[in-house]
């Protein structure tokens, strides 16, 4: 058996046995990308929502920016919160440069961009349909823009789970805020590209089957949630 | 000043209405009264849903004014409903449906349900209440629609082409929803270029053609001997 051969069988002896280091590093993954997404939400559909069914000046050129913000490389974001976070940057004064913090805030900033504009486009669409009709009963842009929201918040899920897939895979960002510190701020992908470049293929292959295991499981419930509301709701 | 008690009459005063730098309504003067029902009729293109449009407050005229009963188009908003040629429904239950106009009209939370399901009743879906409307057939969506503009208890209903997707069993199932409606006293104004829809509802015909109102009569007249040879040829199937 070959070197890979190897390093993939330990891998899978890893995931089965709960290997505690590979628990660990996985559950702040998920700690830290799960709270991202949190936060990007609460921004985002807001915003997304807003820019779908307000009417101001500029608007074309705020989506032209949005839809240029999903393309933000995460190691640029990472280094602009590196900046605003380190000692002598704006916000140094927090000290959380350096903890999962600030790999909060660095992938909620990748993540924003991303549920604002894909929401912004599920809910214009479903605008076009209804605004003739929620102007006819009334609806205010407020009201608009909730009831859009819910209606649309099937498509929204998806979008979610896409941001948290984004979120989970990026490595770039909190490489740089969170400065791989073992067992502080070791997220799966720091820990594959540190462990690759120190030959341990092993945990590297272990949290890479986790990873992608975890990616998979995303899009299949995205699929699945939307087959079902599809079928359910029409 | 007190609000008048009723909308109407409403009174259209010289309204015309560009888009693309076309005239669509080309200086509409109009007096719509209480009681009968009023069907605009009129070929693809004459201007009548937009007409609608604007006396529902959905667009705003190019120039001239829509007055309800003495008030501004605004302010007559809440007592005026109108169903569209193909319904929008909101991804949730029928009930939920009809309930969401009631809460955007403030109605109280304990009432919003009775009146809800008053309204399905009424048009013959209280058994569908609980299923997701979107599911619903094109007919059965229509009468919903029906029961959400109902349920607000208006004054004036506006429909526009309320039975142009539907098939024949939907449109009778829909008509007579329509006409016990306007029996319970709601105003009735209606967009069609159906003829025959036109013969089984209305009291009086307002024809439009070209942005242009060419006649107006009684139904019973207007279909025996229109005054205007593009009516004539209208109800002739000929194609204007």
């Amino acid at each position: 058996m070959g070197t890979i051969g190897l390093a993939l069988t330990q891998a899978v002896d890893l995931i089965i046995g709960f290997d505690p280091q590979l628990v660990q590093i996985v559950w702040l993954s998920f700690q830290v990308s799960f709270s991202a997404v949190v936060i990007a939400t609460v921004i985002g559909l807001p915003l997304g929502a807003t820019i779908a069914v307000a009417r101001f000046p500029g608007r074309q050129s705020v989506i032209v920016l949005l839809n240029a913000l999903l393309g933000l490389p995460a190691v640029v974001v990472g280094l602009i919160v590196y900046l605003l976070l380190s000692r002598a940057g704006p916000l140094g004064s927090m000290g959380i440069l350096f903890t999962p913090a600030a790999m909060i805030v660095a992938q909620a900033i990748l993540v924003t961009p991303i549920i604002a504009a894909f929401s912004r486009q599920a809910i214009e669409d479903a605008w076009r349909e209804y605004e003739e009709q929620l102007n006819s009963l009334g609806a205010n842009s407020a009201q608009a823009a909730l009831t859009l929201l819910w209606d649309c918040r099937f498509s929204l899920l998806t979008t979610v789970l896409a941001g948290f897939g984004r979120a989970a895979a990026e490595v770039g960002a909190v490489m740089i805020v969170g400065g791989n510190i073992d067992g502080v701020t070791r997220v799966m992908t720091t820990a594959i590209a540190l462990e690759t470049s120190k030959g341990d293929l092993a945990l590297a292959l272990g949290l890479g089957i986790v990873l992608i295991a975890l990616v998979l499981a995303l899009n299949a419930a995205a699929h699945l949630i939307t087959e079902a509301a599809k079928r359910r709701y029409g | 000043m007190r609000a008048p008690t009723t909308l109407l009459p409403l009174r259209i005063e010289d309204v015309c209405f560009e888009a693309g730098g076309r005239r669509i309504i080309d200086g509409i003067s109009l007096e719509i009264g209480a009681g009968v029902r009023t069907v605009i009729l009129g070929p693809n293109g004459a201007g009548k849903s937009v007409l609608m449009r604007i006396c529902h407050g959905l667009l705003a005229p190019t120039s001239g004014r829509v007055v309800w009963n003495g008030l501004q188009a605004a302010n007559g908003r809440h007592r005026q409903a109108m169903v569209f040629q193909r319904p929008v429904m909101l991804r949730r239950s029928a009930l939920a449906n009809v309930a969401y106009g009631l809460t955007l009209a403030g109605v109280d939370r304990r009432e919003r349900r009775a009146r809800a399901l008053r309204a399905l009743e009424g048009l013959g879906l209280a058994h569908l209440a609980s299923r997701s409307a979107r599911v619903l057939s094109g007919g059965e969506q229509q009468r919903l629609a029906l029961a959400r503009a109902w349920a607000l208890e208006p004054e004036v209903l506006f429909l526009d082409e309320p039975t142009a997707n539907l098939d024949p069993y939907a449109t009778r199932e829909v008509e007579a929803a329509i006409a016990n409606i306007g029996a319970a006293g709601t105003k009735i104004i209606m967009v069609t270029h159906d003829l025959g829809a036109a013969k089984r509802l209305a009291d009086e015909i307002v024809f439009l053609h070209n942005g242009r109102v060419l006649e107006r009569a009684g139904a019973d007249r207007f279909f025996r001997g229109p005054s205007s040879r593009e009516a004539a040829a209208f109800i002739q199937g000929e194609l204007l």
